[in-house]
């Protein structure tokens, strides 16, 4: 890409001094347009940025490509690589993906005035990291395939049979609830803050289990194996749940406002 | 050092989960950019795009 018009995205803001080595590329590797990831600052904090053509990241493209399964896979990958690189230096505070700006001085504008929130949640970020923690009701038990009943015949077993298993399949889908709860509720305790997501569609997680929770978690780091062996232990006593445990994450679920619990110390 | 295995799955992260979060989460920034995410509508990108991918593969996936 040449001279055809610029903008600029952004990934994350960092605290000044944690942003990028001298030559940043070489360590951050390559951002979503497949250029140099570099720095922007103001007021103290820094922005991660990287400069990426109007015909693939202006307005009317990434409407466009956002709608591409593919194009979105390879950008948020590419997204979460730069943001993950820079969480190994200290906190960071990720954009969602697709803010784009026109060049780097409305960047700059906008380190300007939230110069005050950005260092807040810099500092309320510091030596802590996202844990995600996903539950599925465990699958129910199975009923035996009903031993043949003389007397009222296989219409009739069909049909005992048919409503026993779906007996069994929504309480195992109630029990599954309530082993979410107890989980979130316990989970809370070892955790920052919590921000629960909508359960993801069975199809879209890979799993044929319907999913009860998923959650994300906010630790600090000095208790994340207590947290990680919290939720082996929980998967030992709620035999109603599979839990599936994913982290660390960069702390997406936690600057936005929209946590579910109150900050806790 | 604490077992995580075996609720610590895969290596490579879902695309759903990140989904969830880059989607979902992250500082949301209107007015001042050419263009926030939060301006289009998340429902049709991250589950029109999925869902027709998922299907796809699928073929036709199992109703409940």
């Amino acid at each position: 890409m040449t001279d055809e018009a610029r903008c600029v995205w952004l990934y994350a803001v960092v605290a000044d001094g944690a942003g990028l080595p001298a030559d940043g590329a070489t360590e951050i590797g390559v951002g979503v347009g497949g250029g140099r990831v570099r720095a922007v600052h103001a007021a103290g904090v820094t922005a991660i940025i990287e400069d990426v053509g109007e015909d693939e990241f202006g307005e009317a493209a990434l409407r466009r490509n956002l709608e591409d399964l593919d194009w979105l896979e390879r950008t948020a990958r590419a997204h979460h690589a730069v943001i993950e690189a820079m969480a190994e230096n200290g906190p960071v505070v990720p954009m969602r993906l697709a803010t784009v700006y026109s060049g780097d001085d409305p960047v700059a504008d906008m380190l300007r005035q939230r110069a005050g929130d950005l260092r807040e949640a810099l500092s309320r970020l510091r030596g802590r990291s996202e844990w995600g923690v996903k539950a599925y009701a465990a699958a129910p038990v199975k009923t035996r395939p009903d031993e043949h009943d003389p007397a009222t015949g296989p219409g009739a077993a069909y049909l005992r049979r048919r409503r026993t298993e779906l007996t069994s399949r929504t309480n195992a889908r109630q029990d599954a609830v309530a082993g979410a709860q107890a989980v979130h509720a316990e989970l809370s305790l070892l955790s920052v803050s919590a921000r629960l997501y909508p359960p993801q569609a069975p199809d879209l997680a890979g799993q044929a289990a319907p999913m009860v929770l998923n959650a994300a978690y906010l630790v600090a780091e000095e208790r994340a194996n207590e947290f990680a062996a919290a939720v082996n232990d929980l998967t030992g006593r709620h035999r109603s749940v599979r839990l599936g445990l994913t982290g660390p994450w960069p702390p997406y679920s936690f600057v936005g406002g929209s946590e579910t619990s109150a900050e806790r110390r | 050092m604490t077992e995580l295995s075996p609720v610590v799955a895969d290596q490579r992260i879902a695309l759903v989960d990140l989904l969830d979060r880059v989607l979902a989460g992250g500082v949301v920034i209107v007015g001042d950019v050419t263009l926030s995410i939060a301006d289009v509508d998340l429902v049709t990108v991250s589950l029109r795009a999925l869902v027709t991918a998922v299907s796809a593969l699928a073929g036709d996936a199992d109703e409940r």
